[in-house]
């Protein structure tokens, strides 16, 4: 039984947990505000949102519901469009009226559901906050200008509230109704108590299996880590980062413990998706969806990060990038699962950077995609790690550039070095994401970029040019 | 005023197909489309499909009890393939089943057997193959040929574009039930009731008054539900005729961008000569519209480039040919522009290889050659109250072109990594339905007894606004508070023969067919005022709900008013019936009049080059236009704004990829990427061209769809020109969209 809180009402159901949550809230609670546009993601029509209890407060994010599935819901809050109408418009609904940021309306509640999102996010509101927020609601009519107006002044309402207690906020000032006070001790209600199933269809935050599996999914008999709380630490001990294998993209790029090492990770997360897909999407659901594209394979491959994989009480510990086999093949065995992700102490002179490149810059899948990792000792490279997506059949570690740099002097002439190794190691194809030429070329520059970013004193693409 | 719809939509309560209540005992249905692009079908065996529980029937083109075509110009669209199919994804027969799913999973046990026949995806190919969808037809005005001797430069080229994907948010969908007498009710997510009815009748041979069809609003639309809502809704109209039950279909955002057509991809040749002083001395172009497997709305869109093949300019001397070839893709359609985009993207071109060549800038050639008063269009229109030159004047007052020019060479030669490009964008853009008997439109308003209005047309609404520009103009009319006015939705019953919601004519049709229906409610309401004041029609008026006696007030509120004429029995319904005058066209000599009037306009677009990755950013489209009087300055910014936005996407990211064999490779969200909030223009300043406006436009306020999407097409050169200033080496190509992979090869071509 599947039981949660939509809206306002308490939802104990025996629908298939693979059902997606949007064709539950539309057909079979027929609240059709939600709107289905695309079933994959990709636009944000069908955006909700996704309240859990934690340590007894109510913590709200935006999702999208095409992706997850109703057993997700399982224990938490959503909310719909109808969920946070009042009498009036709240001030986000009047902001979207007043700056004309809807044209034919479709996408509409979606974009009032990401901001509401970003009203009871418990931090400070700021315009590139406010528009991060709906960086995955796509918009055919406005050109977003509008849109842009209406997430100003949204901001500086919310510049105003309590980030101690945003719903409380949120409920005086009119932004949301006040059942919404109610929801905290509803929800202590409902028992969540996530058993670990032994069947082999694992699903967690569903953004790839409900984008290429969904008839599957929906009939499949389903093991359901979203919930697990388990999996969802972020530590640091014995000289590594050990990370949950549930843990999702927005809580790496906002964990305190990655920024201290790697301070430009929000900067580099932002490239990936879009905030609702990053509420959702964890680590090792990007790891073994095995795309050789995958941005957060190619972020940890750079790292050196180890996978523990677990198969009732066995565990191994193996290299990220033994990991991926061939195209889509991962050495994981039937019953096995990532239960976390290690990654050893960045060292206080090391350089990490993560470049990618796609035919829109945010919310896309890259063309091609680089990390890289460096220890320098002065201008001496020390260590280096690098990989790159969409160059091979799996999420590639470049061993022979990252080996052949080892120990180098950096200058201009050993990067033009590398370059001619690193293009030895890949083997591009042409697709639907670009040429092989372009590829091939494309990891060139964003090789190149790397070593700009790091020694911009000393590398300049005009030297590497010459 | 605000657009009447905002409110409804933030609180999400605003009605789309899919949102409709169904009734008991609905039934869905998906569609099984061809897997292959060109064959002839050997085998269709159902069998397994039927098998599957839950599923209904399975319908294919034998089902159709009339005729089993939807080809609206020309007849040669099947709405079910009979022996051959003609692209990937044509479709073949309609699954109807208990859900959704069901419907979707037994399209994939559908089993097919297809001899393949050879596939043609590139119109020069079909050109080759004599593959025409309808005989080629060319514009000429002076002679071209003689005059390529008096060029003292003349420069060739090609040029290419692609397509582009209208991604409405709300897919297609129709839902339809039985009436009573044999007849049906079909709701559709369309931009031409009549069509769909037009079609429907002809499916089920049924007389078109026993077919109902009714649009709320669309979610987005963009020319893609003008032509290419039919099929959806026919199907749904057979599907319940036949099984006698309420059916809805909706498509999946996967069969939606596989079987619908797009924006045409064109392959162009141009030559251009030039006088020593600038001007375009003449200009010759054939152009191979790459139109798809039927012809849908490609003749009226082959129409449209001829028109504006020549852009803003005045060419004396011109020759236009277009071939509409036909290949083995979903038959292409109407979007935002209607062919005038892909028309002005060579003309353009043609231009910038020129300067290119010349060594100037385009921006030189531009100005000298823009089309004043009184010019003659190469299809025989004398242009008048032509704003090009004003708009153009209007943009350099306020941005100093020149200036601006300097500020991007300044940059250029302080940064190696990043690079800038400025391009000037003139519009100049017919407003009419090329086809002159589609320019007419019929308003039927009621006044009810309480006083509140009731107004149908045959307009849409699908976030253009048309709706609120609607009830502006019965306010205005009748002088009352807007919140009085419902528009209801649009409805074949209550208002018949309609055109379709398109070639931006929705707020000047319909809006001055309500203006003639209200105008002639006030008359009648003046008699009955002037009755009850006891004096003459003359002496009456009425302003903001209150009759006016020789403009003094009198205590008759227009609540009272209405109240009188009911009870005197005066008919407080009235029907407004509209067509444009003027506009003629002869298509035997291709000249005539067929624009009520041109909308102009000039954009000056910068872009930011990363050189390192090859990706860009719009920092700023700078934008003079012309829009007559506006009547609602709200909207159309917001149309101008989303234009723009949605040109510039199809001049950059914007790729629709088909294979070698007709697969659509770009065929969902994470494939084919339109705008999002972060790849927008910084800023987009709008400055509205000071004018009275024309005559013909509703109010004076001029048409707004579809103009300003061509500003747009600067990005391409803006970009092109930065690509130069990093590379010298790169001459200039024409093959749009400028993805960054093109960026990036192009920056280090050799």
């Amino acid at each position: 039984m599947i039981t949660f809180i939509l809206n306002n009402k308490t939802i104990k159901t025996d629908t298939h947990p693979g059902t997606t949550l949007l064709d539950f809230i539309r057909y079979t609670e027929n609240l059709p505000g939600t709107k289905i546009g695309c079933r994959e993601g990709d636009c944000g029509a069908c955006t909700v949102l996704e309240g859990t209890l934690v340590d007894g407060k109510v913590k709200y994010k935006s999702i999208v519901s095409c992706l997850t599935p109703l057993g997700n819901a399982h224990g938490k809050h959503i909310v719909t469009i109808e969920g946070v109408n009042l009498k009036d418009l709240s001030p986000i609904q009047k902001a979207m009226v007043d700056d004309s940021a809807t044209q034919c309306g479709f996408c509409t509640p979606g974009f009032v559901m990401s901001f509401t999102g970003h009203g009871l996010a418990e931090e400070k509101s700021t315009y590139n906050k406010a528009i991060a927020a709906i960086s995955g609601n796509i918009c055919r009519c406005t050109g977003y200008k509008s849109v842009e107006k209406a997430a100003d002044t949204i901001n500086e309402l919310l510049k105003l509230k309590d980030i101690k207690d945003p719903i409380k906020w949120m409920v005086e000032n009119n932004f949301l109704p006040h059942y919404f006070l109610e929801i905290g001790s509803r929800l202590k209600e409902i028992e969540v108590n996530p058993t670990f199933k032994n069947s082999s269809k694992i699903i967690a935050g569903g953004t790839d299996l409900m984008v290429q599996k969904p008839e599957e999914i929906a009939n499949a008999d389903l093991n359901l880590l979203y919930n697990r709380t388990d999996l969802k630490a972020i530590d640091e001990k014995n000289n590594s980062i050990q990370i949950g294998s549930g843990v999702n993209a927005t809580e790496i790029m906002n964990s305190s413990i990655i920024q201290k090492h790697i301070p430009d990770i929000a900067s580099y997360f932002k490239l990936i998706s879009s905030q609702q897909i990053r509420n959702m999407g964890t680590i090792a659901g990007n790891f073994v969806n095995a795309s050789p594209i995958a941005d957060l394979s190619i972020i940890f491959l750079a790292l050196n990060a180890s996978i523990i994989l677990k198969e009732s009480n066995n565990k191994r510990n193996i290299p990220l990038r033994n990991f991926f086999l061939d195209y889509k093949k991962l050495d994981l065995k039937d019953g096995e699962f990532i239960e976390y992700i290690s990654v050893p102490t960045p060292k206080k002179n090391t350089k990490f950077n993560f470049e990618k490149v796609s035919k829109r810059t945010h919310l896309d899948i890259a063309s091609v995609n680089s990390a890289i990792h460096v220890t320098l000792n002065e201008d001496i490279i020390e260590e280096c790690s690098i990989s790159a997506g969409g160059v091979s059949a799996i999420p590639k570690y470049l061993k022979e550039t990252s080996d052949y740099l080892q120990g180098k002097k950096i200058t201009n002439g050993t990067i033009i070095k590398a370059n001619e190794i690193l293009q030895q190691e890949i083997t591009p194809i042409s697709d639907v994401r670009g040429s092989a030429d372009y590829k091939r070329l494309l990891l060139r520059q964003l090789f190149f970029a790397h070593f700009i970013k790091i020694c911009p004193t000393s590398i300049t693409l005009k030297e590497l040019l010459s | 005023m605000k657009n009447v719809d905002t409110i409804n939509h933030v609180t999400g309560k605003s009605i789309y197909v899919d949102d409709i209540p169904v009734q008991t005992g609905t039934l869905y249905a998906a569609v099984f489309g061809s897997p292959k692009a060109h064959g002839k079908i050997q085998n269709l065996n159902l069998t397994k499909a039927l098998e599957l529980a839950g599923v209904e029937r399975i319908l294919t083109y034998k089902d159709i009890p009339g005729r089993n075509q939807i080809g609206g110009i020309i007849e040669d669209e099947a709405l079910l393939a009979e022996e051959e199919v003609h692209f990937v994804g044509h479709a073949i027969a309609v699954v109807v089943a208990k859900n959704e799913s069901i419907a979707r999973e037994a399209t994939k046990l559908i089993e097919i057997e297809i001899e393949e026949l050879e596939v043609i995806t590139d119109p020069r190919e079909a050109f080759k193959k004599n593959q025409l969808l309808i005989p080629p037809r060319t514009f000429k005005m002076g002679n071209v040929e003689n005059e390529w001797k008096n060029c003292d430069f003349i420069f060739e080229g090609k040029v290419d574009n692609g397509g582009q994907e209208h991604l409405y948010i709300e897919t297609q969908g129709s839902y339809c039930y039985p009436m009573d007498n044999g007849s049906i009710k079909i709701h559709s997510s369309t931009q031409g009731a009549t069509l769909v009815q037009k079609m429907a009748a002809r499916i089920l041979n049924l007389p078109m008054h026993r077919v109902e069809v009714d649009v709320a609003r669309l979610g987005g639309a963009f020319g893609g539900k003008e032509d290419q809502a039919t099929p959806y809704a026919c199907m749904a109209a057979l599907a319940s005729y036949i099984l006698q039950k309420p059916i809805k279909i909706i498509l999946h955002r996967l069969d939606d961008m596989h079987m619908t057509g797009k924006r045409h991809p064109y392959s162009s040749d141009f030559k251009i000569g030039l006088s020593k002083d600038l001007k375009i001395v003449a200009f010759q172009t054939n152009m191979y519209q790459n139109g798809g497997a039927a012809s849908d709305l490609s003749p009226a869109i082959m129409e449209r480039t001829l028109f504006h093949s020549t852009g803003a300019y005045f060419i004396p001397n011109t020759e236009v040919t277009v071939y509409s070839c036909k290949t083995n893709l979903p038959p292409n359609t109407a979007f935002r522009g209607f062919g005038a985009p892909q028309g002005m993207f060579v003309i353009e071109s043609a231009i910038a290889k020129a300067a290119c060549e010349l060594g100037i800038s385009k921006r030189i050639i531009q100005e000298r050659n823009f089309i004043q008063e009184n010019d003659t269009f190469q299809y025989g229109q004398i242009a008048k109250n032509a704003n090009m030159i004003p708009s153009y004047k209007t943009a350099d007052e306020k941005y100093h072109i020149e200036h601006l020019e300097k500020e991007v060479d300044d940059f250029n030669v302080n940064s190696i990594e990043n690079k800038k490009g400025m391009a000037i964008m003139p519009v100049c853009f017919g407003i009419s339905f090329t086809k002159t008997p589609m320019n007419q439109a019929r308003a039927l308003v009621h006044i009810y007894q309480d006083g509140s209005v009731g107004i149908s047309t045959a307009a849409v609404e699908m976030g253009q606004g048309v709706n609120t520009k609607l009830v502006q103009v019965a306010a205005k009319v009748l002088s009352i508070n807007p919140d009085r006015i419902k528009i209801e939705s649009t409805n074949t019953t209550r208002v018949a023969n309609t055109s379709p919601t398109a070639a931006s004519t929705g707020a000047d049709l319909n809006g001055n067919a309500v203006k003639i229906a209200c105008t002639k409610l006030l008359e009648r309401l003046k008699n009955t005022a002037a009755n009850m004041l006891s004096c003459t029609a003359s002496e009456v008026d009425i302003k903001d709900e209150v009759i006016l006696f020789n403009s003094e007030k009198s205590d008759i509120t227009w609540e009272k008013l209405i109240e009188t004429a009911f009870l005197d029995r005066v008919c407080l319904t009235e029907n407004g019936h509209y067509a444009t005058p003027i506009i003629h066209f002869d298509k035997t000599k291709e000249k005539g009049h067929p624009f009520a009037y041109h909308v102009y306009g000039t954009a000056i677009i910068t872009v930011t080059l990363d050189c390192i990755r090859g990706t860009y950013d719009f920092e700023d489209v700078k934008i003079v236009h012309d829009f007559g009087n506006s009547m609602n300055t709200i909207i159309d910014n917001g149309q101008v704004e989303g234009a723009v936005v949605q040109g510039i996407g199809w001049a950059t990211m914007e790729e629709v990829v088909f294979a070698k064999n007709g697969k659509l490779l770009s065929n969902s969200l994470s494939t084919y990427k339109v705008p999002d909030i972060y790849s927008v223009p910084k800023n987009i300043e709008i400055t509205p061209l000071k004018t009275e406006g024309p005559e013909l436009a509703l109010l004076r306020s001029k048409a707004i769809g579809e103009p300003p999407f061509m500003y747009g097409i600067g990005a391409y050169f803006a970009i092109a020109k930065a690509i130069r200033e990093f590379n010298p080496n790169y001459k200039l190509d024409f093959d749009a969209p400028f993805t960054p992979e093109k960026v990036l090869m192009r920056l280090y071509s050799k």
